[in-house]
């Protein structure tokens, strides 16, 4: 295959020596996914056109249509180019449920995720929360802090989430582009934490 | 799609759908010759996945038999090293259809591509310490 070759030389060799880090932004349906990553990056949109999985046909309605069996998604994606060489992109994953199967394809070798709640229907981020736990991504929590809403502390958001302890809990606006570096940066530092932890596992 | 209404509405007496309002001129996978996979090779292009153009790539005689859509993805890897994402969306192609246009640019050697990020393996602490510096400076 073509980049299994080895003996390349030259400073132009970009595409082995660049990294890109990718990070999920997840949550619920309304709840800023889109505001975050627009926030924070060069917001694009992103078309694919999938094949509906078995489980997506039962709520899919079909009648009418013989035979659909692609649908296209759209995600949303941004670039935040740290240096030449070193990107990280962000995807906002597609929220309805149906949509679970592009995820899988998402998360492979995610750096981590950040899991947007709303606390007025907390309930919303939950398939998000349990998708990360069980897999084992690093993720925070980043509480989405609409105006009118009641204020709940991290502490509070944690214990209803039922979160593994460590699991950061940020407040903050979507809308706003500090806000958002901020939650990125607490998950940046929480997956190199969660990553140092497991490689003391394997050796100890 | 409904929620374009720039185009006029065809419901309304006198209205008409324009560009893209209309629907695609052509059907996704028209312009893979109907194909969903990449080719032979099998490679599976990560979303993140860099695509740089060979630097020994092959001549303009080749390069003149390609589709018009291979050629576009072509002079938007030239352009800069992107992703696969970024060329999907520059290029304003789905996904699908793009990695199959890929695997046949890989396979005749106009680009490579990074090698995936292996799952559950994370860069070292200085990459991700130079990541956090970076999203403090922006």
């Amino acid at each position: 295959m073509a980049y299994e070759r080895s003996e390349r030389t030259g400073a132009e060799d970009d595409a082995d020596t660049a990294l890109a880090l990718k990070v999920l932004v997840a949550g619920g349906f309304g709840v800023g996914k889109t505001t975050l990553v627009g926030a924070v990056s060069e917001i694009r949109p992103l078309r694919t056109e999938e094949r509906l999985s078995r489980a997506g046909e039962l709520v899919d309605d079909t009648g009418g249509v013989d035979r659909k069996t692609t649908t296209t998604v759209a995600m949303d994606f941004g670039r935040i180019t740290i240096r030449s060489g070193l990107s990280l992109y962000l995807f906002g994953t597609p929220g309805q449920d149906r949509f679970w199967f592009l995820w899988d394809e998402l998360s492979q070798g995610a750096l981590g995720a950040v899991v947007l709640a709303d606390t007025r229907r907390l309930e919303d981020c939950f398939p998000a929360v349990d998708y990360f736990e069980h897999r084992r991504i690093p993720f925070v929590i980043a509480v989405n802090c609409f105006t009118g809403a009641r204020a709940y502390g991290a502490h509070d958001v944690s214990r209803a989430l039922d979160l593994d302890r460590g699991t950061p809990v940020v407040l903050c606006d979507a809308r706003d582009r500090d806000s958002g570096k901020e939650v990125l940066i607490r998950l940046v530092e929480y997956a190199g934490r969660m990553h140092t932890a497991r490689l003391l596992d394997t050796v100890g | 799609m409904n929620e374009h209404s720039a185009g006029g509405d065809p419901s309304v007496p006198g209205g008409r759908w324009y560009d893209s309002d209309a629907g695609p001129l052509v059907r996704p996978y028209a312009m893979t010759g109907g194909r969903t996979k990449p080719g032979p090779g099998n490679v599976r292009f990560d979303l993140i996945a860099l695509v740089v153009v060979d630097d020994d790539p092959p001549g303009p005689a080749e390069e003149s038999l390609l589709g018009p859509e291979h050629r576009s993805l072509l002079a938007l890897c030239r352009a800069e090293t992107q992703s696969v994402a970024e060329l999907a969306a520059d290029a304003d192609l789905p996904v699908g259809v793009v990695r199959v246009l890929l695997g046949d640019l890989l396979e005749s050697g106009f680009v490579r591509v990074s090698r995936p990020v292996p799952p559950a393996r994370l860069p070292d602490e200085r990459i991700l310490r130079e990541v956090i510096d970076g999203l403090r400076a922006l």
